[in-house]
């Protein structure tokens, strides 16, 4: 019985932290866009959907094989990023906040009517390769293949960014454009152009996690909505900016939600919301508080 | 303090005050008292401390450590509204207003609040006498009534930095703090200023954050020294002038700046 | 410090604070209600959703463009109101005037629960926190443990109105409904003028212009975001009960984003911060999207999507401003706003 609760419980945590993670990646972005430009992007979420709709069409449509695809989708979305921001989000850097929610909402409708214009309003996925279908299998304990496909896959790009913030002389760069804008300037750190090139590769990794993570989180037209305000919530846990933040606020949002829907089915869909705005309400700058990135 | 003597409590005292942001310490223990009518400077290079000390006492940060005492009472775990329920104002560094009201709805907005007409949603704010007298007397008085029904954000820099003195003279404070009145104002704005400031009641106690030498040792009795969140010294202005770790300093920043 | 000979007061001084005149401007809603009334009598449902929503975005318009808070989860008010109607002509009495005020009550009782945690944020967390909120309520609404209260995804519905003043009943063709509507929303405009005119009015624009500023001016700054809030909130509810009452029906989507969001497109079209906007923003956008919904719901979202980029960027002050632009060019002497 123990055994049971155990392996039950493991696959739980396993479910939380690939969900955890695909919201992470969805969030690199959103957490970047907001800590060096303090812009307020409620489109990212529609990122992600475009950049799933574009893998699931490569996939579907031309043919490709799965990996081809998510870099496809991953390219294409870094493209339309670029070329928006370089468009209708330069019209709302001076505007104030409410500007900018105010035309990224408008641009998230925008993509939810072409969404549901080219492909409908029936779910679509990825298609998993035959390798992550299968269960593994640990005695009693049995994981989806995928979902730790996805857990490495992100912990890897979570690595590879940690590296280069850390170590690298761009990362140093960006953190110090993060932590202070102004002073990034004066030191002949070009801010503007540092932002667009973050801003399109946030983009791009939102497509990844859209892509990759459509298994679990079906593609349709409203899922630029649908998970917009756990992404906000991620964010904001996290510390406005702070990656690490977002990490960790990821993992325990992943986890409390997964848990939450199984344990206390009345609650399920709710707790998270719960436990949110009681963490805001103690900590507003962000549990995890903000430190170098 | 001396005792026996039958003296009402400093306008300001501070005790021991320090404040850190995680491992940084930009205030340490900084002591200050300060008498009714004071006329007092704080002076220092860039990163000394002394907008953050500012915050300290009008309570829009914390302090680590140690107390704030507004005439004798202890105003360290207050909020910023309620120390200025007590007779605190202070100005910005950067003008702080309301950009798309008119000066006279600013001074208004000061106003209602001395007299509690800030939540009144009752009554129209135009027949709203006292208020209304209040702000254009105050204005004739330091020259600006023209101004009134000019928004801020139309009016250029010098004049938005007099109405915010108009703005903090209408809370009848006893105790005001100037951030660097006079920072980014051309000579003649200056001069504005300056006068202003000379004019001011004597029984106000005021402490003035300034670069601009020429208007502190106007205006200042006492000069307080503030490097990297310490006090250096303090004394009158001669004394000040002729402190050779003072200059040594400004001399040594200078350099470096 | 009063009569004195000076020699530019008061009037002047007067004159620079901006008020929320009564002109024949504020006529027209009413004027048109009556030419519609005989012009379009098969229309009258449609009119009495446009001056639902009207009530709606003069409640977002006190705390959005007046106060500056960036509420993305309004729809919460509007729902708890539509659903506290509802409960109340099931359960307790069918007398619609009743009902109004419970609904009142109950979203003023939201905003006061919520408002002083909430407003205490700033930015996109309050924005996040707002759309959190209204997002929980809508999950707490289709929980099934709260389906005996709400009818969960089938909604609350079965329940009757009595007549207005026990004489007037509420027909088919819509008739005391656009009447009922009407009335409320003449009330709820009137006193949105009056706070708007009131020390208070101004205490809100100034929060809105620099919290700090008011804090290092005494004013208890939350404290008054929550007063504003509150009516806001009941204003919003006020809207959902009439919602409830005259359409007899009251479902999730009352408490969805969707709801949230249409309000806040009004706003926008119309203008923030000069009450009119409410007025045209919402006639615009029900009238619009009545037809268009009916073509294509989704087409309509896309040029909902597009009007909003392109009015942040070229139009900020929304269709108020256009009309105020073109009236200085044009030469007419501007009412202050």
């Amino acid at each position: 019985m123990v055994m049971k609760l155990l392996a039950t419980a493991l696959a739980l945590l396993v479910d939380g932290i690939a969900y955890a993670m695909i919201l992470f990646l969805m969030s690199v972005g959103l957490t970047i866009t907001l800590g060096v430009m303090r812009i307020a992007n409620l489109a990212h979420c529609g990122f992600a959907m475009v950049g799933g709709y574009i893998g699931f069409a490569f996939v579907s449509m031309a043919g490709f094989g799965v990996l081809s695809s998510l870099a496809a989708a991953a390219v294409v979305t870094m493209i339309l990023g670029a070329v928006l921001e370089r468009t209708i989000y330069r019209w709302v850097y001076a505007t104030g906040e409410l500007g900018q929610i105010l035309m990224t909402i408008g641009l998230t409708f925008v993509m939810i009517a072409a969404a549901n214009l080219t492909f409908g309003s029936a779910l679509h996925a990825m298609p998993l390769p035959l390798s992550l279908t299968r269960d593994m299998r640990l005695g009693a304990i049995s994981i989806s293949a995928y979902r730790l496909y996805i857990v490495a896959v992100s912990a890897g790009i979570a690595g590879v960014l940690w590296v280069i913030l850390e170590y690298t002389e761009y990362g140093a760069r960006l953190r110090a454009a993060v932590d202070n804008p102004r002073m990034a300037r004066c030191v002949g750190i070009d801010v503007p152009r540092m932002f667009a090139g973050t801003f399109s590769v946030g983009c791009g990794l939102a497509a990844v996690a859209g892509f990759l993570g459509s298994p679990i989180m079906p593609l349709e037209p409203f899922y630029a909505l649908e998970y917009l305000v756990p992404l906000l919530m991620i964010v904001a846990v996290g510390g406005h900016g702070s990656l690490k933040g977002s990490f960790y606020a990821a993992l325990l949002l992943g986890i409390v939600d997964t848990f939450g829907r199984y344990y206390v089915p009345a609650m399920g869909a709710f707790t998270i919301y719960i436990v949110v705005v009681a963490l805001l309400l103690w900590r507003p700058h962000g549990v995890f508080l903000r430190s170098a990135t | 303090m001396a005792q026996g003597q039958p003296m009402s409590p400093p306008a300001l005292e501070i005790e021991g005050l320090t404040k850190n942001f995680g491992a940084l310490r930009v205030t340490r223990q900084v002591s200050l008292t300060l008498e009714d009518g004071a006329r007092h400077a704080l002076i220092g290079p860039n990163g000394a401390g002394k907008t953050t000390l500012v915050n300290l006492i009008t309570g829009l940060l914390a302090p680590t450590g140690g107390r704030i005492r507004l005439s004798g009472t202890d105003v360290t775990d207050l909020d910023p509204e309620q120390r200025v329920a007590l007779g605190l104002a202070r100005t910005f560094q950067i003008t702080s207003l309301f950009p798309a009201l008119t000066v006279a709805e600013n001074v208004a907005l000061a106003l209602c609040s001395r007299f509690g007409l800030d939540r009144r949603f009752w009554g129209r704010m135009r027949a709203q006498v006292e208020v209304i007298d209040g702000a254009a007397s105050l204005l004739d008085s330091l020259g600006l009534l023209a101004l009134a029904p000019r928004r801020i954000a139309d009016l250029p820099y010098g004049q938005r930095r007099l109405v915010e003195i108009a703005l903090v003279l209408a809370l009848e404070p006893k105790m005001l703090l100037l951030d660097e009145p006079a920072a980014g104002l051309a000579s003649a704005d200056r001069h504005a200023v300056l006068d202003l400031l000379l004019r001011l009641p004597e029984q106000l106690t005021m402490l003035i954050i300034e670069h601009d030498m020429s208007l502190v040792f106007r205006i200042a009795k006492r000069i307080t020294v503030l490097v990297e969140g310490s006090v250096l010294v303090e004394g009158a202005p001669a004394e000040i002038r002729a402190n050779q770790d003072v200059r040594d300093v400004y001399l040594g920043t200078r350099h470096h700046a | 410090m009063k009569a004195e000979a000076l020699p530019l007061r008061p009037a002047s001084v007067q004159d620079a604070f901006s008020r929320h005149r009564l002109s024949w401007i504020d006529a027209l809603p009413w004027v048109a209600a009556v030419l519609v009334y005989f012009a379009f009598p098969t229309y009258l449902a449609l009119g009495t959703l446009v001056m639902i929503s009207i009530i709606f975005a003069l409640a977002l318009d006190l705390a959005l463009g007046y106060g500056g808070v960036a509420s993305l989860g309004h729809a919460a008010f509007f729902g708890i109101g539509a659903y506290a109607a509802g409960i109340w002509a099931l359960h307790v009495t069918s007398e619609p005037f009743s009902g109004l005020v419970v609904a009142g009550l109950a979203g003023g009782l939201g905003a006061l629960m919520v408002g002083p945690l909430l407003l205490k944020t700033r930015g996109l967390t309050l924005v996040m926190l707002t759309l959190a909120v209204a997002t929980l309520l809508q999950a707490i609404a289709n929980a099934d443990w709260c389906k005996p209260v709400t009818g969960g995804a089938d909604g609350l519905f079965g329940y009757q109105i009595a007549p207005l003043f026990g004489r007037f009943a509420f027909d088919l063709e819509g008739q005391t409904g656009y009447w009922y509507a009407a009335g409320v929303m003449a009330v709820v405009f009137f006193v949105s003028k009056a706070i708007v005119n009131s020390p208070f009015g101004l205490t809100i624009r100034g929060i809105r212009e620099n919290q700090v500023r008011m804090r290092m001016l005494g004013v208890p700054v939350v404290r008054r975001l929550v007063m504003l809030y509150v009516v806001s909130g009941a204003m919003a509810a006020i809207a959902g009960g009439i919602s409830a009452q005259v359409t007899r029906l009251v479902g999730l989507d009352s408490l969805a984003f969707m709801q949230s969001g249409n309000v806040l497109v009004m706003l926008i079209l119309g203008g923030m911060g000069s009450l009119y906007g409410a007025f045209l923003g919402a006639t615009v956008f029900v009238v619009l999207s009545d037809r268009a919904a009916e073509i294509d719901p989704f087409n309509w979202l896309f040029a909902v999507g597009i009007v909003l980029i392109l009015a942040v960027r070229f139009a900020p002050q929304g269709l108020v401003g256009l009309i105020e632009t073109a009236a200085d060019r044009v030469g007419w002497r501007r009412d202050s706003r």
